[in-house]
């Protein structure tokens, strides 16, 4: 039983929430600027790039620089979308999708390019888990990813159903020509969707590469969960999207649990298949998602 | 003398491959260039038509599956056959919805293809991948057998051209850019969207699994980073979107072109010292992306535009009913 919790359950938690962090991103750039964004798993990559030279060079500790690095994702990713998004606004969306299918690997290769191939550490050392109660180990890397986590998803809450622009950002999700029409400034609101999602991008991979290591396949290796996630959740349903990322990320760890007998249910080396199984489930079932988001 | 010999065989192998991605590149042209639909996962079409051939053909083997040995024939047909039916299962899933899911869902099946080679080590010898594959003509002296399978390659796309000009200037073709440029009156004026969609789909992904037959034949080898989705899949968009998409000729053309400077720009690349020549890779990554970006935003209709069939004229009841 606390075999399960220790190596099974919590790291599922840990994987869920670093998944939701990087779906509310998908799920608020599909709602508002109507497209999916295959670049989003490499703003994650490059925030943690940039996060890990400055804990280089200060040699803070990640969470401390993580703000820092945050804005100088997001001017990038803003800067990114000026010159390679901004251009397709009134073209079939589709255009937009190539756009960041090839963004993808135009940031992934300058990544590679820049700081190298090799496999790196965010945090030196490794750390012993506390035990509680004798029996449930939580590492403190792991509180503190969950911590954070919880800290921003809850400022998103409150962004988006307390602030002017989070209302906008609403509306314009509901409707695009129906905000516009209200006068409401859309392309602020598509700048703080880049704003919103390009920081919680570099916010999960930091804590993926907190809790692993980092390796220029990350962004791409999450992509495909953070999609299924978002499409779990409903389209455009940010709060869908954190719960989407936590029954994938705990859906992936169980797979692998032995259920049935001695062996893993899954090979863990199909674990990266759960998401994309859990996803086609949901297309063919209900492609509005768990709470009802939009299907285009 | 030697080096001229050298330089007639790498042309030889640069206008293979091309004509190998020139296959790619048609398939995705009736995915998208006919029909609208976006494929991110070319590598995982590609891969399993190269697997499925080579296993098919290659003699027993104690790390993988095989002992078939059947005909180059029968396991290029097969190769289309699985990757047909894959394709049509994606397709019932996702063709109903907008492009965006169908882009997701196939970028998510090459990433499962990739873990079925890499983890079914039973049948495909895992990551150290499946070797010894027989090449058509191999037995032939040196360079008649390069030749004759760059041959067969080009005599592929000859017969894969004809057939899709044919289907272009066709009722059928034209009910497929109906659909693409204006999916509601084509849904008004009584097509089946979907089922039009869904041919396209699994035409072009029948197409692909043809490119990955003949790519494991050609280099007698497979691993699964073959399905690795930058070379394929990526490359393949460039081709297309530079050479013209919804152009047969123009995906051709695009096909031969950015192999050409991709392959030569490797040449160059290689001969950097040590750690400089792995960076200069990823630049050329990242360069060969902006490319695809300025056509995408400049020249989005690509070295050959896209060329309307003439609908057929009969002269004979145009004549009469101007009469009367």
């Amino acid at each position: 039983m606390m075999e399960f919790i220790n190596f099974y359950l919590i790291p599922g938690l840990v994987l869920g929430s670093i998944y939701a962090l990087g779906a509310i991103g998908i799920t608020l750039t599909f709602s508002i600027l109507r497209f999916a964004n295959f670049a989003h798993g490499e703003t994650m990559l490059l925030g943690v790039y940039i996060t890990y030279s400055l804990v280089q060079v200060s040699g803070l500790h990640p969470l401390l620089v993580l703000p820092f690095a945050a804005i100088l994702t997001v001017i990038v990713v803003l800067g990114i979308d000026r010159a390679f998004y901004k251009p397709f606004r009134s073209s079939p969306t589709i255009m937009v999708v190539i756009a960041s299918f090839g963004m993808m690997l135009m940031v992934r290769s300058m990544v590679q390019f820049i700081w190298g191939v090799q496999l790196k550490g965010m945090m030196p050392g490794i750390q012993r888990p506390m035990v509680f109660f004798d029996s449930l180990r939580l590492s403190p890397k792991h509180m503190l990813i969950m911590a954070a986590a919880i800290v921003l998803m809850l400022a998103v809450h409150y962004l988006l159903s307390r602030t002017k622009i989070g209302k906008a950002m609403r509306a314009m999700s509901d409707s695009p020509e129906l905000a516009r029409l209200t006068g409401i400034d859309t392309e602020r609101v598509i700048r703080m969707t880049w704003i919103v999602g390009g920081a919680l991008a570099t916010a999960a991979g930091v804590f993926l590469a907190i809790d692993t290591h980092i390796d220029t396949n990350m962004g791409f290796k999450m992509l495909l969960p953070m999609f299924a996630a978002a499409i779990l959740g409903g389209i455009g349903r940010p709060f869908g999207a954190v719960a989407g990322g936590l029954i994938i990320g705990i859906a992936e760890e169980l797979s692998s649990y032995p259920w049935i007998g001695m062996e893993p249910l899954l090979n863990p080396g199909y674990k990266a298949g759960v998401a994309f199984a859990i996803m086609i489930g949901m297309l063919l079932w209900r492609p509005s998602g768990l709470f009802k988001g939009k299907v285009f | 003398m030697d080096q001229l010999y050298g330089l007639f065989l790498y042309g030889i192998s640069l206008l293979t491959m091309g004509g190998i991605y020139a296959i790619l590149s048609l398939g995705l042209n009736i995915q998208w260039g006919f029909t609208g639909l976006f494929n991110a996962g070319i590598a995982g079409f590609f891969a399993i038509g190269a697997y499925v051939s080579a296993l098919l053909t290659t003699a027993p083997s104690l790390r993988h599956l095989g002992g078939f040995e059947l005909p180059y024939v029968v396991s290029f047909a097969a190769a289309m056959v699985v990757s047909g039916i894959i394709a049509w299962s994606i397709g019932k899933v996702c063709l109903k919805l907008r492009s965006d899911y169908l882009a997701i869902a196939t970028i998510g099946i090459a990433e499962i293809f990739r873990l079925i080679f890499k983890n079914e080590t039973w049948a495909t010898n895992g990551p150290r991948g499946v070797s010894m594959i027989p090449k058509p003509f191999e037995s032939l002296p040196e360079p008649w057998n390069h030749l004759a399978f760059l041959g067969l390659v080009l005599a592929a796309i000859l017969v894969i051209y004809l057939l899709l000009e044919t289907a272009r200037s066709s009722p059928w073709g034209r009910v497929m850019t109906a659909i693409r440029e204006n999916e509601k009156s084509a849904m008004a004026a009584g097509k089946n969207i979907e089922k039009f969609r869904m041919e396209g789909f699994v035409v072009g992904c029948m197409l692909m699994a043809l490119a990955g037959a003949f790519v494991a034949h050609y280099l007698k080898f497979i691993d699964p980073n073959a399905t690795d989705p930058m070379t394929a899949t990526f490359l393949v968009w460039v081709m297309l979107i530079v050479g013209g998409s919804a152009n047969n000729r123009g995906a051709i053309l695009g096909a031969f072109l950015v192999w050409t400077i991709w392959s030569a720009s490797e040449i160059l690349t290689s001969h950097l010292p040590g750690d400089l020549a792995i960076r200069t890779a990823y630049l050329r990554i990242f360069l060969i992306g902006l490319a695809l970006q300025i056509f995408l935003q400049k020249f989005p209709k690509g070295i050959f535009p896209e060329v309307r069939p003439k609908p057929e004229r009969r002269r004979d009841s145009l004549g009469e009913s101007s009469v009367r």
